[in-house]
């Protein structure tokens, strides 16, 4: 699915990550952990091709293709989906109709007609229904006037909506509370599949609770310095990061 | 130059899709303007001597006035004996029927969707085509003089309807209102004509389609609304021109006169030809649009999409006279490239009661300069009067700029002004937002500037509003940053 090797990004001139090589198989989920600056939003900025960052080394694979390659929109219709760790709220243009736009891009580039008014709508309400967004939400603009947990919730309904062949959760559940923490996983559990797969970018193991990955890596100054299984973010949980920077002989 | 900056520039760097031009025999008169123009215009148009008079009035204020220069608008200079004021597409007399109308003229307004066979036209909207400076074809005239309507072009109101054009023409702009009125007072050579009879619902959108065909040719249209005691009508005008590399000029007046309860709705895209990327050719659009509510209760609302002309001067306004009247004006403003824009409105408050909303959303991307300039005044017996503006300026990228010049003149204690204005960028954040959604930074930038539009946009009739929202993506592709 996913083949990083040996990426190096910076921006404005300074080194954010620093070689990280991760490989991401159809049907995994992996959880990356790490302290504040140490390049998790980085990365997934990079790998959805966000602009202001230079690559100076290494190459990323997705599905065969080189994804480095691609613009950022191309990435995303080739089946790559970022939930954002702040939303943007884009006034005027209604979820409705950003959402028709963003499916429909999506089969022209698969080479499919677009969605009927009746089938876009069904599929709306069916996946407005999974992560019980609620329905007006839907009506407003992109993300004007929501809260930090409708805003958060809209973004599962979007990946929901998109079905993307790899996701990448960036701190989606900052601001979250508890009910809201378990609607989102419930959405994001129910897309998960034989050939489907996420990375999860978070501070706490509280999310991997509901959501249980599959890999557990530990990113600090740019690199992925530890990787292990799901008990790897509780031994994290408990010790705390200085505990691999003591590791690291830091 | 960033990476979004260049694909901004591909996007607004987008070709004029109206600039053909259309190969038709024309009358012109010579190059120039003196008093034998003025009386040969009246002599071709066999105007009735008050006609005669109202022009040769407008022409010698005109020789006194100069051209105003407080807009904020670099304007080079105009030789105005270079300019012919007067072209007409040949043998056009009077057509009888469609089979008389010259197949080019029909193919022209074909080209630009407006068809002039009534079967084929949507229903529900009538339509007066004027082609340089004479109207070509008033579509549904009989329909609508059923109920006692009249719409026609300017030149048949001056020979059927004399009196009301003597009672109302220059009542609401003064032929010495401003230069540019002034001059077209003096040569305006056609235009549409409308009465709405006391108690008449206008049962369909009344438009006017302005084409500019002829070289070196100026327009000088003029448009007069008339809306009776309890009357409504909803009114629209759309303008485009052919690619030249020479400016022309395009001087026009539209006045409205509202009675007791009456409402006129105006709406206008206006598609000019702008000019080329580099600021070469394009029309110099100096309009004066002004309406007064006459009557108590009645409303007269601006709705105006401006995309195109390479400088446009224009405040399409209201007096206020009637107790409890009130006005409305929407305004998006897009400039590109090397576009000018200084446009606005004025409200002025002198009855009880009378109330104004302004909404104005300028858009300015390439190196163009787009300012809103905007007058709210209340006398001093006009009690209670209510105003809210809001100004919104949207820049795409980093050459181009966006100017508010309110002016707020309040002698009145019990009325309320309210001015709000913005001033934003098209956030690099909101394009990726879109991007990661698999929406292309072109579209991206149509939609977030449609978003940015909608309330305005949203108060024009539907067959404008979607023409309205492409044209507003397609002027400008190829700018964000």
């Amino acid at each position: 699915m996913l083949k990083i090797k040996n990426l190096h990004a910076t921006i404005d001139g300074k080194e954010i990550l620093k070689g990280i090589d991760l490989e991401v198989k159809p049907g995994e989920v992996h959880a990356i952990m790490g302290p504040n600056g140490a390049g998790k939003s980085t990365l997934g900025n990079v790998l959805t091709g966000r602009e202001g960052y230079d690559i100076t080394e290494g190459e990323v694979e997705f599905l065969g293709k080189d994804l480095l390659d691609m613009e950022a929109d191309e990435r995303a219709k080739e089946g790559l989906f970022l939930s954002f760790q702040y939303p943007v709220e884009i006034p005027g243009v209604s979820m409705v109709n950003f959402m028709k736009t963003a499916v429909n891009e999506k089969r022209k580039h698969q080479g499919l007609q677009p969605l009927k008014a009746g089938e876009f709508l069904k599929l709306m309400r069916e996946k407005k229904e999974l992560v019980e967004l609620k329905s007006e939400l839907a009506n407003r603009s992109v993300n004007e006037g929501f809260s930090g947990g409708e805003k958060k919730r809209a973004e599962i309904f979007q990946m929901a909506m998109l079905e993307p062949r790899l996701s990448i959760l960036d701190e989606t559940d900052s601001g979250l509370d508890i009910d809201a923490l378990r609607t989102v996983a419930k959405g994001v559990n129910a897309l998960r599949g034989e050939d489907r797969s996420s990375i999860v970018v978070t501070h706490y193991q509280r999310l991997l609770d509901y959501i249980v990955p599959d890999f557990v890596h530990v990113l600090y100054n740019g690199k992925i310095v530890k990787t292990g299984t799901k008990e790897l973010a509780l031994e994290l949980e408990e010790k705390g990061y200085d505990w691999i920077k003591k590791e690291l002989g830091e | 130059m960033s990476e979004q900056d260049k694909i901004l520039n591909e996007v607004t760097q987008n070709e004029y899709k109206y600039g053909f031009t259309t190969d038709i025999e024309t009358d012109t008169l010579p190059k120039g303007l003196n008093e034998d123009i003025v009386r040969k215009i009246s002599e071709l148009k066999g105007e009735p001597e008050f006609m005669l008079e109202f022009r040769l009035d407008a022409y010698r204020k005109w020789k006194e006035m100069e051209m105003p220069e407080w807009a904020y608008l670099k304007i080079p200079p105009i030789d105005y004996q270079d300019i012919i004021y007067y072209a007409a597409p040949k043998q056009q007399a009077k057509y009888e029927s469609m089979d008389e109308v010259d197949p080019e003229l029909l193919e022209t307004f074909n080209k630009l969707g407006i068809p002039l066979e009534e079967q084929k036209h949507l229903a529900g909207v009538a339509v007066d085509a004027v082609m340089d400076s004479v109207s070509v074809k008033t579509t549904f005239k009989d329909t609508l003089a059923e109920k006692g309507i009249i719409f026609c072009s300017f030149s048949e109101a001056v020979q059927e309807h004399p009196d009301l054009i003597q009672k109302y023409l220059g009542s609401v702009v003064p032929t010495n209102d401003n230069y540019f009125a002034a001059l077209n007072s003096a040569v305006f050579s056609d235009g549409s004509f409308v009465y709405i009879p006391k108690g008449v619902r206008c049962p369909m959108e009344l438009s006017t389609y302005f084409r500019i065909n002829a070289a070196n040719t100026g327009q000088f249209e003029r448009t007069l609304i008339v809306a009776d005691d309890d009357s409504y009508v909803s009114y629209l005008e759309g303008c485009t021109a052919p690619m030249r590399d020479e400016n022309q000029l395009h001087a026009a007046i539209v006045e409205i006169v509202t009675m007791d309860r009456a409402e006129v709705k105006y709406s206008t895209v206006q598609n000019w030809y702008p000019g080329d990327k580099n600021g070469v050719g394009g029309i110099y659009n100096f309009v004066t649009k002004r309406g007064i509510c006459k009557g108590e209760s009645s409303k007269i609302s601006w709705t105006q999409v401006e995309t195109g002309s390479a400088i446009t001067w224009k405040y399409p306004s209201c007096i206020l006279m009637g107790n409890n009247s009130s006005s409305e004006f929407y305004s998006v403003a897009v400039t590109n490239n090397h576009q000018q824009a200084d446009t606005g409105t004025k409200m002025i408050h002198i009855g009880k009661n009378t109330k104004s909303l302004i909404i104005s959303k300028g858009i300015s991307a390439g190196k163009s300069e787009n300012a809103y300039r905007g007058l709210v005044k209340v006398v001093p017996k006009a009690e209670n009067a209510r105003n809210f503006s809001q100004c919104d300026s949207l820049l795409l990228g980093d050459t181009c700029g966006a100017h508010t010049f309110p002016y707020i003149e309040v002698g009145n204690k019990s009325s309320v002004v309210e001015h709000e204005a913005t001033t934003s960028k098209i956030g690099e954040d909101q394009i990726f937002y879109c991007n990661q959604r698999g929406i292309s930074t072109e579209d991206a930038i149509g939609m977030i500037v449609n978003g940015y539009a909608r309330e305005v946009l949203n108060q024009l009739p539907m067959e404008f509003a979607v023409e309205a929202q492409k044209l507003l993506q397609i002027s400008l592709e190829g700018s964000v940053g």
